[in-house]
């Protein structure tokens, strides 16, 4: 359990939390540490609570318990469009971007929290505005560049192939250059091909651009090969957590795949 | 979850973990992209000084009355290119316009009666209290959506006029007699007569309106509204306070209508509550889905639309007008559902392409 545990403080820790949707429990004192620079990957069966806990560390669910802490830092007061500031990101397991907006807008919408304006200046295009723009339009650029997406910048976000969306909404979560990246299945509907790119890709966020990451993922050959830790949840509870190594060989996880004991 | 829509509805979008667009009666209005390549730019750009020329020479070759026309020609697209903010660019649905625009126009025309304030003046007082009034109704209509909130606005276009007609505010709008005002000269010895006077002042701020619309929607602000529209609780998960700026879109959005309401009270020269039926509400929304939901210049031609077709529709049958405007519109729906805007957006594509073959 302690595997990957430094004595460094986590910079992001999930502390008991519980969240019940009337009858269920979705999560059932759920509780693990992220720390700087690690690549965490979460997985578990088809509703085991992956999601409500990417929507609780997104503020968009509340716990009925626990505590989540960025930094140190309760965040559960705080709310979803103050995450940005503080330092998470997040991709949705159903794509969801700005359908009607271009490549290049989704991803400048990512740079919302980084930048300041208001109404009045925006209107009359006042000239710290424009230097302002000048300056997002700097980090959407080398975003698209990284990502290649320049074949499709200016192009609208809807008819797009599926997999170039993943990779814009990708692009947008780093515009907001995030501490911590939360990734909700980021493989679904993607090619061999693909995956293999990706899991480049989110390596490379981690190690070219310091970005600590949180990945849900039912690819197990990508979680395997890139997590340096695993934890496996199945219906809200903690089964498992550890090296893939570990885990692979847990017989919990393993009958919690093949549809084992709980059901 | 579907049928009964509340604030928790965003909850349960992302919950489902689909988290995809908003739900409502604004997403069932296709919204045409604004024409962007290159060539098509020049195009428009084109097209624009030419409709500038025509605007500034049309007052010398009209007679006065057409001139009072195309005067409020261009205040309706004023008050329709607020509507577009708040329904094209923050999909927002407004039925209740109507209301701004009175409330535009009673300050302005209270201000000339009862203060003996100098007209011009009373444009930005309009539009400021217009902009409260509007942030303020947007603060509830947050948790509303789609129906519920054409429904709202609705209330609100009909409500307002009533206001109007109460004893308690009867000694500052005269009540259901209205309020007559004086027809401002052309200052500083122009030579303009009256009428050629307020086309140029409202051409002036129609302009500025515009310039500012543009420079709204492609700016930071404008991303963030847009982003609202498409997808709230992505656009809340990068940071967009949505709740204000929802509710800042119904305030610029109010301010926009409130002034062209001020600049028609000056233009009619007399305003009374029955000035500002539900019919004016219906008649922005009109204006707004012939020019193009979301396509800026629209409004001009949904001003067009508004002022000329119900005459239009008069000459060809004097008893039936009511029925032949309607069904002018609906075969303007049936012919170019997009409105002017898709429709040009579709031309220019066909357009591009065929250069690009041919
Ligand atoms: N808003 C909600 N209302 C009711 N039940 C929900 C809601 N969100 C999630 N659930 C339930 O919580 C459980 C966990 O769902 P989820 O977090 O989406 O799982 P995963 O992402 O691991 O597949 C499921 O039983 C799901 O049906
Ligand atoms: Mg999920």
């Amino acid at each position: 359990m302690q595997a990957n545990t430094a004595s460094a403080p986590p910079q992001l820790a999930v502390r008991d939390v519980v969240v019940r949707f009337g009858g269920i429990v979705a999560l059932d004192g759920i509780a693990f540490d992220l720390h700087k620079g690690e690549i965490l990957g979460l997985i578990g069966p088809n509703g085991a609570g992956k999601t409500t806990l990417f929507n609780c560390l997104s503020r968009l669910y509340t716990p009925a318990s626990g505590d989540i802490l960025y930094d140190g830092n309760s965040v559960l007061s705080r709310r979803p469009h103050d995450m940005p500031a503080i330092g998470i990101g997040r991709s949705f397991q159903n794509v969801a971007l700005f359908q009607r907006m271009t490549v290049r807008d989704n991803i400048r919408v990512g740079a919302h929290a980084a930048s300041r304006s208001d109404f009045f200046s925006d209107a009359l295009h006042l000239p710290w505005v424009r230097r302002q723009e000048a300056a997002v339009d700097a980090t959407v650029s080398e975003l698209i560049d990284y990502l290649g997406l320049g074949a499709v910048a200016d192009l609208p976000v809807e008819g797009l192939p599926f997999g170039t969306r993943k990779r814009v909404e990708i692009a947008r979560a780093l515009a907001i250059r995030p501490g911590v990246l939360l990734l909700d299945e980021p493989a679904g509907g993607l090619n061999h091909d693909e995956v293999g790119e990706l899991g480049r890709l989110i390596k490379s966020i981690r190690d070219d651009r310091g970005v600590t990451i949180l990945l849900v993922e039912h690819h197990m050959g990508l979680v395997m090969s890139i997590s340096d830790k695993v934890v496996v949840l199945s219906f809200g509870r903690k089964i498992a957590e550890g090296t893939p190594a570990e885990v692979q060989q847990n017989p919990d996880v393993i009958a919690a795949y093949l549809g084992g004991p709980a059901e | 979850m579907s049928v009964n829509t509340t604030t928790t509805d965003a909850r349960q979008a992302a919950a489902s973990t689909t988290a995809t667009g908003p739900a409502g009666a604004v997403k069932a209005v296709s919204l045409p992209e604004p024409a962007a390549a290159s060539g098509n730019a020049k195009i428009m750009r084109t097209a624009g000084i030419a409709l500038l020329i025509m605007g500034l020479t049309a007052p010398f070759m009209a007679g006065n009355f057409l001139i009072f026309q195309l005067t409020m020609m261009l205040i309706y697209g004023i008050a329709i290119l607020g509507l577009n903010i708040l329904t094209g660019i923050n999909g927002q649905f407004s039925l209740g316009h109507g209301a701004f625009y009175a409330v535009g126009a009673y300050t302005a025309a209270i201000m000339m009666d009862q203060f003996g304030v100098g007209y011009l003046w009373t444009l930005p007082v309009a539009g400021i209290i217009c902009f409260i009034v509007g942030f303020l109704f947007g603060l509830p209509a947050l948790r509303l959506e789609g129906i519920y909130l054409a429904l709202a606005t609705f209330a609100l276009a009909v409500v307002t006029p009533q206001l109007f007609k109460l004893s308690p505010f009867e000694h500052w709008t005269s009540g259901v007699m209205g309020i007559v005002i004086s027809k401002p000269e052309a200052p500083l010895g122009l030579p303009l007569n009256p009428d050629q006077w307020l086309y140029f002042l409202t051409l002036a701020i129609g302009l500025v309106a515009y310039v500012c619309a543009r420079n709204l929607v492609g700016s930071r602000t404008g991303r963030a509204l847009m982003a609202i529209r498409d997808n709230p609780i992505a656009a809340g998960s990068m940071g967009v306070n949505t709740a204000l700026f929802k509710s800042l879109a119904f305030g610029v959005s109010a301010l926009y209508t409130g002034v062209a309401g001020a600049l028609g009270a000056i233009v009619v020269q007399y305003i009374s509550p029955d000035s500002f039926t539900f019919t004016l509400s219906v008649a922005l929304v009109v204006g707004l889905v012939v020019g193009g939901v979301g396509w800026l210049p629209g409004a001009l031609f949904g001003g067009a639309f508004i002022m000329f077709v119900p005459n239009i529709a008069e000459e060809l049958s004097k008893g039936l007008s009511g029925a032949v405007y309607g069904a002018i519109m609906i075969l303007m729906m049936y012919a170019i559902p997009t409105g002017l805007g898709g429709l040009l957006k579709a031309a220019l594509t066909a357009l591009s392409k065929r250069s690009k073959t041919g």
